[in-house]
This record gives C-alpha cells, sequence and structure tokens, in this order.
C-alpha cells in the first residue's frame, strides 16, 4: 500500500488546490492547471521511457501532435455526404455519426468524438510502430539524433498540410462529450469537471505506471537500462520491451494531446516543435529521471509558471537553460534524488 | 544422455578464427569443464551458445532442439543461463530486483497485467519473490536482498549474479570464469556451490582458468587451444595429457 501513498497526495493536493482556488475567486488557475495536468501526462510516459528504461526521446512533442490533430481534423470534418450512403445512414442510427447545428443553423454531420479519439490512437500507435522498430535499435545520443529527426518531420507536416490549418493550426474545435452533460470544453460552465477529468488521468497515469514499475514487465525494463546483454541472457526480448513502452509512452503523449486540443479548442504547429519535446525532456530531467513523482511534480510546476507566463519571453530559453544547466550539475536530476523521503529502504 | 551437443561449431572475427571446428557433448547432470590458454575462444564458444554471437557455420543441438539460429532470449527461454566473466549485474536495482529478473523466463505477467496489477500478477510476484530469495539462500545471500546491487563487493557480486542465473532454473548453466577474482577461501566455497548447483540436478558447463577448482568439480573437461579442441577426457586424464601440458598446464619438472 505504501507505495501508492504519494498518489493518495496528490488526489488530497487536487481536491485542496481547487477549493482552495474556488474559495479566492481565482478560479482562472483551473484552465492552466488543467492544461499542465495533460501535457504532465505526456512527461509521466516519457519518464517511464527515459528515466526507467533509458531510451531517450527528442521527438514526444510529435506523437502529443498526432493525437491532437488527428482528433481535431477528425471531428471537424464534414460528413453530410457520406451520411446519406446506405452505411452513414446506419452510423447515424448507431451514433457513430452526430447530426449537429452550425451557427448559422444549417445542419452539420460530424463524427462521433471518441471515433476520432480512437482513430487518433491507432493511427498514433502505427507511426510509433513504424518509428520505433528501426529506431530503438540505436543507442544513446544516435537514437536522440532519430527521434529528434521524426519530430521535426511532424512539425513540418502539420505545418505544411492544408487539412492541419498550416501555420494556423486548428481552431474551434468541437467539444469532446464524455457523458452527457460533461465534455471537454474551454467553457467556463465546464473548468471544474474538466480540472477533475483532467487530474484523473494524470493520476491512472500514475497508477499505471507505478504499477508496471513494480511488476515483471518494469523489472525487465529496468534491467536493460542496467544492462541490456544481461537483460538478453536472462530471457528478456529487449527489442519488444523497449518498442512496446514506446509506444505506450507515445499513446500516453498521444492521449494528452487530444483532449488538450479539444479542451483548448484548437492546437497550432508549436504543439510539434522540437522545443515542447526539449521541454518535456527537461522536465523528466528535473524531476530526478527514474523518478515518477518527481517528474509529475516537474512536470505541474514548470508547465504551469510557464503557462501562467512567468518566463515572459524568455520562456523556451528557460527550458534549454535548465537542461544544460541539470546535464552539467546533476545528469541525475535535481528534485528528491535517488529514494523519496517516505520511501523505506526495501521497500518497493 | 546428451543434453548439449555442439557439432563443428566456427566463428571468425575477420581472419581470426576464434572458434573452429569444435565438437562436443554435454551429459546430462554432468559438469563440464573448458580450459585453455587466453584467446583460446572459451568466451566465443560459451557467446555462442548462449546465442549472443552467431556462429558461422554449425550446429548446436540443446535439448534435441537446434538453438544455434535462435535469439539470446530465446536460448533463455529453453532452460540456459548464464553468467559473465566480468560481472553483469543490474545497475540502480537492489539484489533481491536483480535475482528476481532471473526468474522472468519461468513467469510470464505482461505489460498490461502490470498496468494493472491484478490479483493474478499479485500472486506471481509472490511467487517469484519467494523463489528468488530461496535461491540467494542456496548462495548464503539472503541477507543482501534490499542492497544495492552494485555496492557489493566483488566475491558477493558474483553469488548475486549466480542466484540470478539460478532463478530461472536452468537446464544448462553456462559459468565464465566464476572464480576470477576470488581469493583462495572464496574459491573453495565457490567449488561447494558448484556441487550443490550440481546437485539440484543442473548441468554445468564451466570455463575457468583455476585449476584447482576445475580439476576438483568436473567430470569431465574439454581443452580449447587456438579455437579448436586439442584433448578431451577426465580431469585425470587431462592432466596426465602431454599436449595440454605443452601448451597450456605446463610441467614442473621440464
Amino acid at each position: 500500500m505504501k507505495r501508492y501513498l504519494p498518489l493518495f497526495f496528490i488526489i488530497a493536493a487536487v481536491i485542496a488546490i481547487q477549493v482552495w482556488v474556488t474559495a479566492c475567486d481565482k478560479s482562472f488557475y483551473l484552465t492552466q492547471l488543467t492544461m499542465s495536468a495533460y501535457y504532465t501526462i505526456v512527461v509521466i510516459g516519457l519518464c517511464m521511457l527515459m528515466g526507467y528504461a533509458g531510451q531517450i526521446s527528442l521527438g514526444h512533442a510529435g506523437f502529443f501532435a498526432i493525437g491532437g490533430y488527428c482528433s481535431a481534423a477528425l471531428s471537424g470534418a464534414d460528413c453530410t455526404v457520406f451520411s446519406h450512403s446506405a452505411t452513414g445512414n446506419l452510423f447515424v442510427k448507431l451514433g457513430l455519426l452526430m447530426v449537429k447545428q452550425d451557427l448559422y443553423g444549417s445542419s452539420l454531420v460530424q463524427l462521433h468524438p471518441w471515433i476520432c479519439f480512437g482513430a487518433a490512437i491507432l493511427i498514433t500507435i502505427f507511426i510509433a510502430y513504424l518509428i520505433g522498430m528501426p529506431v530503438l535499435r540505436l543507442k544513446g545520443h544516435y537514437l536522440a539524433m532519430a527521434t529528434l529527426g521524426f519530430g521535426s518531420i511532424i512539425y513540418k507536416i502539420v505545418l505544411g498540410t492544408k487539412v492541419f490549418g498550416g501555420a494556423d493550426g486548428l481552431s474551434g474545435v468541437s467539444p469532446f462529450e464524455i457523458t452527457k452533460g460533461f465534455s471537454i470544453c474551454g467553457s467556463m460552465a465546464m473548468r471544474v469537471p474538466n480540472y477533475y477529468f483532467a487530474w484523473l488521468l494524470v493520476i491512472l497515469a500514475a497508477l499505471f505506471m507505478q504499477n508496471l514499475l513494480h511488476s515483471r514487465a518494469g523489472r525487465a525494463l529496468r534491467a536493460i537500462h542496467g544492462n541490456e546483454e544481461a537483460a538478453n541472457a536472462m530471457g528478456i526480448d529487449t527489442a519488444r520491451y523497449k518498442l512496446n513502452l514506446f509506444v505506450i509512452s507515445a499513446v500516453f503523449a498521444s492521449v494528452a494531446g487530444i483532449f488538450l486540443t479539444h479542451f483548448n479548442g484548437g492546437i497550432g504547429p508549436s504543439e510539434a516543435s522540437t522545443m515542447k519535446s526539449v521541454r518535456y525532456v527537461s522536465m523528466v530531467a528535473v524531476g530526478g529521471m527514474a523518478n515518477l513523482w518527481g517528474s509529475i511534480l516537474a512536470g505541474i510546476g514548470l508547465n504551469f509558471l510557464s503557462l501562467r507566463g512567468y518566463f515572459g519571453s524568455f520562456d523556451e530559453a528557460v527550458f534549454g537553460v535548465i537542461l544544460v544547466v541539470i546535464m552539467l550539475f546533476a545528469p541525475n536530476g535535481i528534485l528528491f534524488k535517488p529514494g523519496i523521503p517516505w520511501k523505506r529502504k526495501g521497500e518497493n | 544422455m546428451d543434453l548439449l551437443e555442439v557439432r563443428k561449431l566456427h566463428r571468425s572475427f575477420g581472419g581470426l578464427h576464434a572458434v573452429n571446428d569444435v565438437s562436443f557433448t554435454v551429459k546430462k547432470g554432468s559438469v563440464k569443464g573448458i580450459i585453455g590458454p587466453n584467446g583460446a575462444g572459451k568466451t566465443t564458444l560459451f557467446n555462442l551458445i548462449a546465442g549472443a554471437t552467431k556462429a558461422d557455420s554449425g550446429t548446436i543441438v540443446f535439448n534435441e532442439k537446434p538453438v544455434h539460429d535462435k535469439p539470446c532470449h530465446e536460448i533463455a527461454r529453453l532452460g540456459i543461463m548464464r553468467t559473465f566473466q566480468n560481472i553483469k549485474l543490474f545497475s540502480k536495482m537492489t539484489c533481491l530486483e536483480n535475482v528476481m529478473v532471473g526468474r522472468h523466463v519461468k513467469s510470464k505477467a505482461g505489460m498490461a497485467a502490470g498496468f494493472l496489477n491484478t490479483p493474478a500478477t499479485w500472486r506471481e510476484e509472490k511467487e517469484i519473490r519467494e523463489i528468488a530469495l530461496a535461491k540467494m539462500e542456496i548462495l548464503g545471500i539472503p541477507h543482501l536482498a534490499d542492497t544495492d546491487a552494485q555496492s557489493l563487493a566483488f566475491g558477493q557480486q558474483r553469488h548475486v549474479e549466480l542466484a540470478r542465473a539460478l532463478a530461472g532454473e536452468p537446464r544448462l548453466l553456462l559459468l565464465d570464469e566464476p572464480a576470477a577474482g576470488l581469493n583462495m577461501q572464496e574459491t573453495e566455497e565457490l567449488g561447494k556451490t558448484i556441487a550443490a548447483i550440481k546437485d539440484l540436478g543442473i548441468t554445468i558447463l564451466l570455463v575457468e582458468h583455476d585449476m584447482s577448482l576445475v580439476m576438483s568439480v568436473s567430470d569431465e573437461i574439454n581443452v580449447l587451444c587456438f579455437g579448436q579442441v586439442i584433448a578431451q577426457g577426465s580431469p585425470r586424464d587431462i592432466q596426465k595429457n602431454p599436449e595440454v601440458i605443452r601448451v597450456y598446464l605446463g610441467d614442473d619438472n621440464a
């Protein structure tokens, strides 16, 4: 039970912050906290990949963008023509297609957000496998460079594709209806439930990863980091484990991208930029590399400060500096160095 | 019955024939020693059997199945576990966790099970832990369970590595110079440990330079020189073999 203790701290903090912020009538903070939560999901996935399995990725902003853009483009697509066909009709009956009215009162047929969600995830998985298979044979700097290349490819694609809005990105992305009366969107009325939904995802992600870490598969991943040759000799299919984890962390990034895009009502090419990837990596580094809780804290803290504009126009420079400083002086990260205060020796 | 059969194995690195036309068999339940001068190809032979490197030609049959074309992790799953000449423990993990990784081949919870931590995985996890501790008990190191593996003394690291290999309950255990870096007393203890492992019914293939150890624990010995088997027989025969004395053992009376 002790291993879940930090999780209870997070839950308590999440509730406390919401109550406090609402009481102080400063609920605008919740918007940035919600956004930070989504970015933190990317950081959690990356922390597993980098910190524990030792595989660096400088392309995770790419996966975030794949999720966000796919979901935005699909949910915005006009399916009126398709809905008149026999299959389209069936889709409407099944609720897979939604008939809505646009601003001017004419009817608009769009895909159900969960369909878009599923499609975006499938596309992410496909691309992650495609990229991961050749690239994960590489190690260290080479892997970093290859993933960096992947990130810039995605950036250029979204920048140059009309469907994705080019340099303007996509805006006016429709709300993502989760249940009746609650949807992922930026409206004031939905602020509190959105905040809790985002945090629920963070907590689930952290729970999954914490479980994984202390399972057979997690041990195998850490063993790969510890000594790949010995891991292989112990019967661990190192290539497969690395690839699977890479795909899982890509899916985490994608899920965050999808929901944040619907929450913001839009997404721009900067989400796919290399600087975003560097930012995620620096957050994992600040968190202590192989430290799940540290990276969550770093993810929330730094994202929140950045979104509130505390770094001003030096925003991106700040993350660059953080990375340089950490690599120079504390390559193992600075938050909660090995072993967290409440972790007893020998407790797993 | 032969557990391992190596036939006409060949592996060269550039112009060097590290393993050249090597054939031998290992009987089930026996301890086979492999000796020879440095650079004779002993470690290469080990890597070939474990699947860490691939042979240019020749076959390796383990438990009546050809394994020379299988990847390393597959071979481990079939029941060949190994230790390394220059100890390879997993850094940033405790000794117990290191040994638990050795149990990988005998357990099955995958990533999804890891995520969800279901009661079934939970039970398996408990079993893995118990078996790992039992193996550490055999090697006399249960007290080291929670220590960081890399902070240990050399001799203790060897024990952890051995426990890790045992945790997979192999049919064949490959020991690559297990006595390297150990003092005389530790080597003597290692001899007893190897005998105890043999009593568990595990077949052992042993590469070693420490002659007192090899001669005392081996049932049969192969002598390798420049990639070729130059002699084969019981420890007693090997000690008397003039060719072996000339190239490797040396003659005190020469």
